[in-house]
């Protein structure tokens, strides 16, 4: 026994002893806290949706033919669906971004997926249109240009009819810059000419709305002030300066909620909505302005829902078929290999506990697929044992020393263990991009065990394997090639 | 020393008396459902819905209420029991899914939602391209390491050809089964399907990596000996090894297929047929093609194996 090898031994000892606090059950107050790199969460078995039950939703950005999203929009829908999500008070939900366009939201143990659904579909685009000086009541279903076409329209000449009629003063909102006290107008309306048929101008959209929040007039009546971020500033102090007296109205989803009218230019990029607003109108249409302001349309384009039960059966089902996969190849070991079969094992052992530990410390979430490719992982590393062994049995038939038998059989099984598991991780990665951008989570949870199995199966099957037949040939020396029955020779 | 490789035809022929009923199952799928496998709504788009109810259920009955909302499509069949019912139909529009729940409801009595999928027809169609996309770039990438790792050997093109011939030959093998298995009970390529056929090329290539080592190894150690005897040689000394893995993992894959959760036993048993395929195929086909190659038999592979049968 060398000394490199009793360190080694330390080592394994060590790392087994780690492995095992991780990974025993009654560790679940384990926290890591590492405020520099920012992780701060509990360690634990992340269950996936299959095993626990709940529902995926995959969000597509809805944008017209030909045009793309960019990143920074689809981040940002991300960051909104994510406080919509947060709002259902679901443990654990998990939101992030597919491909270019999608959004994947994952709502472990939900009980009402309609609910869900509709909460997330409520995230709409919002737009603030040129309305000119037709008054749209909210409520009226109208067709933007930056719905249509995705773009925000150049001034158009609109129409605009001369017909005059009746004004419903205390029904119109009125819109101010934050500086100049006006007091709400008397409007003038016009009769809508069939709004659904025309096609208003976007003048700026939710992307560019920074802020918004309850305030009150100076006669303490409620109102909306709002913050703009310096693009839409620009645009809106453009257009206000050119439309004093028109209404800007604003659509969520191509549905008016509010129709204010252009009191003064807006140059500072702060303005107010004020009306004849009750408190839980102002507040409703401020919530729908923050979080309603979606920088691009979205659609649901998949849905899966697993019930609780069919997750539990699950669990249950592919913890006892595991088991009793993993006690078989245990047994086939020892019965095939003698004692080479035990050590192999205890590698087989190790390599269980370490990979385990780095599913909770990763963490990686455990999906039904994902723990098939655990459990198929195993055979994977009792095959570098076996390439290894069946190797050392070779050596020892042409009449070598156990000593350099145990070389020649490491060093000769090393280029067939590492190309072929070479070969492994390039489908596995292949298999991982072909998840991730389907939000195909199955596949991903697949790729990701079956990955790390293999990878740790590299360390177990051979520094372990080694190191302890190292340590046994220290104890047994020559006379352990000598034990046929022993060695299975 | 038992003679493998001379016996080679025969099993070429073994391959293709497994392969060719595949490809005919390919064939009378793709007339039947436009593509060689049943295909799940993760490749074409649509709506799939389990459902518990508390008394038994009538699947027929159950599809007249989609078939009323003009999902002409729907299929219902009765899953465990004859209280559950998996209902397959086109994409649902907005709102419907909770009308049709509260139909089924007012007809049937309580129920309880399994499992309900749903996805675009867009997706479906984006999932195919992409999986034709991530399979050849997996059989394209392999074969470069292949040619890169053996380098040092003669011919070192024909090892990764020949591998990926094999490889070819388990995918063949698994989708025929699989196709053959659509005709007959209706089992359904799903996205699952396709990590199932990735993972047995990427065990193929390993096994067959194994046996390629094994020659590339033999080849200086044996200068002078017949190319044949040499590619003979490193089957049978790694032949223990081909198996005691195999059965290792066949032992895993039975347990999983057995004690399992229902949802992946089709994906369990798609990769033990591909596994002892890939096996079969590092051991029977792929090392030796390497030998037919080298005599030069591929022209005359045909001609002699209707001679010899």
């Amino acid at each position: 026994m060398q000394q490199r090898d009793v360190t080694l031994l330390m080592l394994i000892i060590l790392l087994t002893a780690a492995a095992a606090w991780v990974v025993w059950p009654s560790s679940p107050g384990l926290h890591i806290h590492l405020g520099p790199i920012g992780i701060d969460r509990d360690i634990k078995v992340y269950r996936g949706l299959d095993l626990q039950g709940g529902m995926q939703v995959v969000l597509e950005a809805d944008m017209p033919a030909g045009q793309q999203v960019d990143a920074d929009s689809i981040g940002a829908a991300k960051t909104i669906v994510e406080n919509r999500v947060n709002s259902l008070g679901v443990a654990e939900p998990l939101v992030q971004l597919a491909g270019s366009n999608r959004i994947v939201v994952e709502l472990p143990g939900i009980t009402d997926p309609e609910l869900a659904i509709d909460t997330l579909r409520e995230t709409g685009l919002l737009e603030f249109i040129d309305a000119g000086n037709t008054f749209l009541p909210p409520g009226t279903e109208v067709r933007t240009s930056f719905s249509e076409t995705g773009e925000f329209g150049i001034e158009t000449p609109t129409p605009e009819p001369t017909a005059t009629s009746t004004p419903l003063a205390t029904a119109t909102p009125t819109l101010t810059a934050t500086e100049v006290v006006s007091p709400t107008a008397a409007a003038e309306t016009e009769p809508a000419p069939t709004p659904e048929t025309r096609l208003f101008r976007t003048v700026i959209t939710g992307q560019h709305l920074e802020a918004a929040q309850v305030g009150q007039d100076e006669y303490g009546r409620p109102q909306i002030d709002f913050k703009l971020t310096n693009e839409g500033s620009g645009i809106f102090a453009e257009h206000t300066q050119a439309n004093v007296g028109r209404y800007l109205a604003i659509a969520l989803d191509g549905v008016i909620i509010s129709s204010p009218r252009i009191e003064t230019a807006i140059t500072e990029g702060a303005g107010r909505i004020s009306g004849d607003f009750t408190l839980a109108d102002a507040r409703s249409l401020v919530i729908q302005l923050r979080y309603g302001a979606l920088p691009v349309p979205l659609k649901v384009i998949q849905v899966r829902t697993v019930g609780p039960t069919l997750g539990q059966d699950s669990v249950a089902k592919s913890a006892r078929a595991g088991v009793i996969g993993v006690v078989i190849v245990l047994l086939f070991m020892v019965v095939y290999y003698r004692l080479h079969g035990l050590v192999a094992d205890i590698a087989l052992l190790i390599y269980g506990l370490v990979t385990f530990a780095l599913f909770k410390l990763i963490p990686v979430t455990l999906t039904l697929p994902g723990v098939a490719g655990f459990l198929f992982s195993v055979g994977t590393a009792v095959d570098a044992n076996i390439l290894i062994f069946e190797r050392l049995k070779e050596e020892l038939r042409q009449g070598k020393l156990y000593r350099s038998a145990i070389q020649a059989g490491f060093n000769r099984a090393w280029t067939s263990i590492r190309d072929s598991n070479l070969s492994t991780l390039i489908t596995c990665a292949i298999l991982y991009w072909f998840g991730s951008n389907f939000g195909a989570s199955m596949v991903k949870g697949f790729a990701v065990t079956l990955f790390l199995g293999v990878f740790v199966s590299m360390f177990t099957a051979i520094t372990v394997t080694r190191t302890v037949i190292r340590l046994l040939y220290a104890i047994g020396g020559e006379d352990l090639r000598d034990s046929k029955w022993l060695i299975g020779l | 020393m038992t003679d493998i490789v001379g016996k080679r035809h025969w099993y070429f022929l073994i391959s293709a008396l497994v392969i060719i009923p595949g490809l005919v199952a390919m064939g009378i799928s793709f007339v039947r459902f436009g593509s060689p496998l049943r295909t799940s709504i993760d490749f074409t788009g649509g709506a799939l819905m389990e459902l518990a109810f508390e008394q038994e259920v009538q699947p027929g009955l159950v599809r007249q209420i989609f078939v009323q909302r003009g999902y002409g499509d729907t299929v219902v069949q009765t899953t465990l029991d004859e209280k559950t019912v998996l209902i397959r139909s086109k994409e649902l529009k907005e709102g419907e899914k909770a009308e049709i729940q509260a139909e089924l409801q007012d007809s049937f009595g309580p129920l309880t939602e399994l499992r309900f999928d749903q996805v675009g027809p867009t997706v479906g169609r984006e999932v195919t391209r992409s999986a034709t996309l991530a399979i050849a770039a997996a059989a394209i990438v392999i074969m470069a390491f292949i040619i890169f790792s053996w380098r040092k050997v003669p011919h070192a093109l024909r090892y990764g050809i020949c591998a990926t011939v094999a490889t070819l030959h388990d995918v063949l093998v698994t989708m025929g089964i699989f196709s053959i298995l659509g005709l007959l009970l209706g089992w359904e390529a799903d996205a699952l399907f396709l990590t199932a056929m990735l993972t047995i090329t990427g065990f193929s290539v390993q096994d067959t990596i194994v046996v390629f080592d094994r020659i590339r190894e033999n080849i200086p150690k044996r200068r002078g000996e017949p190319y044949e005897q040499i590619v003979n040689r490193s089957l049978l000394e790694t032949v223990h090894r081909s198996l005691a893995t195999q059965l290792n993992a066949i032992f895993i894959l039975v347990a999983i297929l057995f004690f399992g959760g229902a949802t992946i036993q089709q994906f369990i048993a798609t990769l033990l047929v591909g596994l002892i395929s890939g096996t079969y195929s590092s051991i029977f086909t792929a090392a030796p093609l390497l030998v037919v190659w080298e005599r030069g038999e591929i022209r005359r592979l045909f001609r002699r194996s209707q001679a010899r049968v």
